[in-house]
Order: structure tokens, then sequence, then C-alpha cells
């Protein structure tokens, strides 16, 4: 009797938890699958033989594998030029970046500066209203930046996000006393910012950066408005073209010969989707710790 | 030589501003470089949505053009294009909103009953994933995915006997395509704060609720859904303040001439009628119609909630 009673105080799970905890298992096993499939699907479709894919035989692993679609989509110019593009973009993008939105960040966490409600109000405006697409092409035709790469990394790279989770960052985790001190040393803000307080702000440049270089290697809005010439586009415009304008079906083999390059050809749209976000989905376990973290920063009320 | 001994004279006010100034400009330059962008690239547009009570033309700029008040506007709701497509803006948004709210939140509370936090932190990695997808991919995976012809849905169900209807060219379908896909890619990701906001409950509530003997139900009922509540409350007054704003990318992607009927949105429009078009003033009051929508609806949301739950934005 006294055993029973002991054992169970010690589990504490009754019947009902068990099966809550079932449950809570089959389900959060479900969303990882419907998560994942897709995606994997894509990746064991890209290395298997194209006439078992369209046939659907293709389910759960590959089969006949070959990298025939990876040869192919290689001779698509577009596909390196678009890549090498994208990385330009992505480091200069980045670059730009933070080198305009954390400056100004930390400036907006002092409380010496004169006038911070004032432009603080002006960061956080552009939240809730904007000029509009029209608008804003009118001036960046003005300045001569319609088809110029640099369209792709300066115009659009304050973003009162950043500011916000910036501001945060300074704000909560550099304590006032390292200004003090630093005053007392004769150090002006300037120098207190990149002696001081940016070493100490390894945490949010790598939020910031991860968060604007996943936007840059994604985005493919600013390149379809201004950007014209072929040689400048992201490898999002190269994608579009073989995935959603069929760019790849343009072949002219007729019987037996055309369903195989059929066949072919959808096979290269898994393997270009594959080339293309391989880079992130690889690395982004490793740094999804400092995702999380900046999502935290900005939802802070300030 | 009265000095006044304790009011501060407006002098020595202006020369206490001064120097307060003055001890700001190290602050200023490092604002500089973002202050000259934000302006150039976001003021100015708001100045040049004056062109949306003009009527422009390219040799005369954005000054020159004649203004013409409101005629803009009645052109567009006057249009046969209007009603359409703010009821296909309304739908897809208000269709997102009531799939894409709720389940992130679901999906938290689910996630902060696992028990192992490896399992846990598994879940979170995986459920992000698909948010790193980009639009281009998503669009062409759905293409892929749904092919009546060629995609792994019409293969599984032809096993089966039934023939795949060709979704992507179904002017019906595309509002459920849209949505159901958003949820797959984003609802992981969206959970994210409330994940945050119910790891950071103190644990103390959920000891003195298990003695009182609560069950796991009861905790999710009186402790894990009421502190979830402020969180909820800002995200859903962020989130009508851009129910006029479905997201131009995927939509426009999606788009073919048999789905349009129900795919035309505001945003496509407004590039179609602006950027292919050339019509400047017509997509810019278009444009500025959306953004003044989207601003009331903010105010009024915010209001609301100030008024019921003291969660405001501002």
């Amino acid at each position: 009797m006294q055993a029973t009673i002991r054992k169970s105080n010690k589990v504490r799970r009754s019947k009902g938890d068990v099966i809550f905890d079932t449950v809570v298992y089959i389900i959060t096993g479900l969303m990882i699958l419907i998560a994942i499939y897709p995606m994997y699907f894509i990746l064991i479709a890209s290395i298997s033989d194209p006439a078992l894919v369209s046939s659907g035989e293709i389910v759960l692993i590959p089969n006949g594998f070959n990298l025939r679609a990876y040869e192919k989509l290689a001779e698509f110019d577009d596909i390196w030029t678009g890549y090498r593009n994208t990385i330009l973009y992505v480091i200069g993008g980045t670059a730009i970046t933070l080198a305009v939105n954390i400056p100004a960040s930390f400036a907006l966490s002092r409380k010496q500066l004169f006038g911070k409600r004032v432009l603080m109000a002006m960061y956080l405006i552009p939240m809730f209203f904007t000029g509009g697409l029209i608008p804003t092409y009118m001036v960046v035709k003005a300045v001569n930046l319609v088809d110029n790469p640099l369209v792709m990394i300066l115009p659009f790279s304050v973003a009162s996000y950043y500011i916000i989770v910036g501001r945060t960052f300074f704000q909560n985790t550099i304590p006032e006393e390292l200004w003090e001190a630093a005053q007392l040393d004769g150090c002006g803000q300037v120098r207190y910012f990149f002696i001081v307080a940016l070493p100490l702000s390894k945490a949010v440049l790598a939020v910031i950066a991860l968060w604007s270089a996943v936007g840059q290697w994604n985005g493919y809005f600013n390149a379809l408005i201004y950007l014209r010439s072929p040689e400048f586009q992201p490898i999002q415009i190269a994608l579009r073209n073989i995935l959603i304008n069929n760019q790849m079906m343009g072949m002219t083999q007729i019987g037996a010969a055309a369903v195989e390059a059929r066949q072919l050809a959808e096979l290269i749209k898994y393997a270009s989707i594959v080339v293309s976000s391989l880079p992130i989905m690889l690395l982004y376990p490793f740094v999804q710790k400092y995702f999380n973290n900046g999502i935290m920063l900005g939802s802070v009320k300030g | 030589m009265h000095a006044n001994g304790f009011a501060i004279s407006a002098k020595e006010k202006k020369s206490r501003r001064l120097l307060l100034l003055k001890r700001s400009v190290p602050l200023y330059l490092l604002i500089l470089p973002s202050l000259i962008l934000l302006i150039v690239f976001t003021y100015i547009p708001m100045y040049g949505v004056t062109i949306a009570f003009k009527d422009y033309k390219t040799g005369l700029g954005i000054f020159g053009s004649e203004w013409v008040g409101f005629k803009n506007f009645t052109t567009f709701f006057n249009s046969y294009q209007f009603w359409p497509i703010l009821r296909n803006t309304l739908v897809i948004s208000i269709y997102s909103i009531v799939v894409m709210f709720p389940l992130p939140i679901l999906v938290a509370l689910i996630c902060s009953q696992i028990t192992s936090s490896r399992y846990k932190k598994f879940f979170q990695v995986t459920t992000y994933l698909p948010h790193f997808i980009s639009t281009v991919v998503m669009c062409g995976m759905i293409m892929l995915f749904l092919s009546p012809s060629s995609g792994i849905i019409a293969k599984l169900l032809s096993f089966v006997g039934i023939d795949m209807p060709n979704l992507m060219g179904s002017a019906s379908a595309f509002p459920h395509i849209y949505v159901w896909t958003e949820a797959w890619q984003h609802i992981g990701w969206d959970s994210i704060l409330y994940i945050a906001a119910l790891s950071s409950i103190d644990p103390t509530l959920y000891e003195a609720a298990t003695i009182d003997g609560a069950n796991k139900w009861h905790k999710i009922f009186h402790i894990d859904i009421p502190s979830l509540l402020p969180t909820i409350m800002i995200m859903l007054i962020l989130r009508m303040g851009s129910v006029m704003s479905v997201g131009f990318e995927k939509v426009y992607l999606l788009q073919n001439s048999l789905n349009n009927a129900t795919s035309e949105i505001i945003a496509t429009y407004v590039y179609k009628m602006g950027l292919l078009k050339s019509q400047y003033s017509l997509s810019a009051a278009i444009g500025l119609f959306n953004n003044v929508i989207n601003l009331i609806l903010l105010l009024v949301f915010n209001f609301i909630s100030a008024k019921i739950s003291e969660d405001s934005l501002f």
C-alpha cells in the first residue's frame, strides 16, 4: 500500500497526462513532416531519374541517381551571373545596411541627443506611411539609379526595424557607466561609439547582418522594378525565368526526345531550387539563435 | 543688474539649448548618412505623392504638372476594375488574417507542451525552415507540386483514380492556394514571439497551479493564454494596420490569365498601371488610397485596443 503511494508520487503522471503527451508528440511530429517533406522531395527528385520522377515513382527515396539536371543547369549562364550578382549584392548591401543603421541607432539611443524625439519619429513614420511605389520609382529614376546595380544596395538600406532593434540593444546592454568613464578620459561620442560601444555590439551586428543578407538573397522585387539589363540581375530573377516563365522549356525536339526533354526540364527546375536555396538552408540551423535574439530585441517596446 | 534669481531667463534658456545642440553635433554626424538616405528615398517620395492630385506630364515634372484635385481618385473609383481589385485584396487579406493570426498562437501553445528540450529545439528549427525559402522558389514549388500533368500530387491522386484539376488555372482556388501555402511557409516562424512570451512565464505559477490540482488543460487556459494576451493584442493591431497591403511579390508570380479574376489586387494593379502603362498619377492615387486606408485602420484598432485592454502601440 505504502509502496504504491510512493510510486505514484514519484511518477506524478496521471493517465490523462500520458495521453496528452502522446497527442502532443503525434501533432508536433506531423507538423515537422509537413514542414520538411516538400523540401526533401525537391532534393531527392533533383538527383533521380527524370522518367521516374515524372511517373510519380519517387516519393521517399531517390532512385536512378544522376546529376544531369545539374549539368544542364550549369550550362545556363543566367544562373551563374545571377549567383555572382547576388553574392555581390549580399556583401555590399549588408555592409551598407550596417554602416548606416548601426551608428544611427547608437546615436538615437543616447539621451544626450538633442531633438531625439523628433528624429526618432522621422525613423518610425515610414513604418506606417510611405509614398508608395510610383513616387519612389520617380525619385530613384531622378537620381539615375534605374538600371544601376547600386539601386540594389543603397537606397533602401535604412530600415525602421533595424533602427529600433539597434537602439533597444544599445539602451539595454551597454551600461551608462562606461560612457561616464570614457568621458573622464576625454573621449567624445564618436570615439566612444567606435572604441567602446561597437566592440560590445557583435550580437546586434550579427542579427542585422543576417536579416539583411537573407533579404538580399531572397529578394526579387527591387530587381524587377529597377533593373533592366540582364547582366545586373540577381539569382532570384534568373530563377523566376526558369521556374515561373518556363524559359528552359524552349526545346524543339519531337516524339520521344521531346518527352524526355520535358521531363528533364522539370528536373532542372528542382535542381535550380536546390542550388539557390541550399546556402541559406545549410547555414540557417547554425545561426538561428541570432535570429531568435533579434526577434526579442525588436519586440521590446521603445 | 536685477538678475532674476529663480526663473531662467529666455536668453539663458536659448543659450542652454544652443549648448545642448552643440554637444549633440558628433551624434548628428553618426546619424547623417542614414538621414540623407531616409530623406531622399522615403520623405521625398512622400512629397512626390502629390502627383496623385496632379496630371503628371514627364516634360513638366512633379512641380510643373497641373493640379487636378481628386480627379485621379474618381477615375479609379469609377473604373470597372475598382470593385473587383478591392474585393480581391480584401478577400486574400482577411482570409490570410483568419488563418495566419491564430495558428502561430496554437503552434506556440503546442510547442510549449513539449517536455524534452532537445526535441523542442528540433521542432523549432524544422518548422522555422520554410520561412527562409524565397518567394520565387516558393511560387515555383507551388506550380511544380500543383501541376495537373507532372506534379507529384496529381501522380499520387491518379494512383487512387482521382483526376487532379488545374488549380493554378482556377480563379476560385487562388485565394486558398495563396493563403495555405503562406501558412505552410510562415506559421512556424510567426510563432517565435509567442514561444518566447510563453517561456518567460514565471515557473512558480505552474508549480502553484499543480499544487492546487490543475491539470495541463487548466494551465493552458488559466496561465498560458492570459499571459499571451498583451502580445496577441499588439500583433493584432499591427496586422490590422496592413489589411489593405497584400504582398505584391507572391501574388504577382502566381498570377496568370486564368486566375486573374481573383488574383488582381491593388498592389499588382498599381505596378501594371504605373510602371508598365506609365499612368503615374493614376497609380500614385491608387497607392495613396491604399496607404491612407491602412493608416486609418491602424489608428482605429490602436484606439480600440487602448480602450479595452490598455495595450497599444502609442
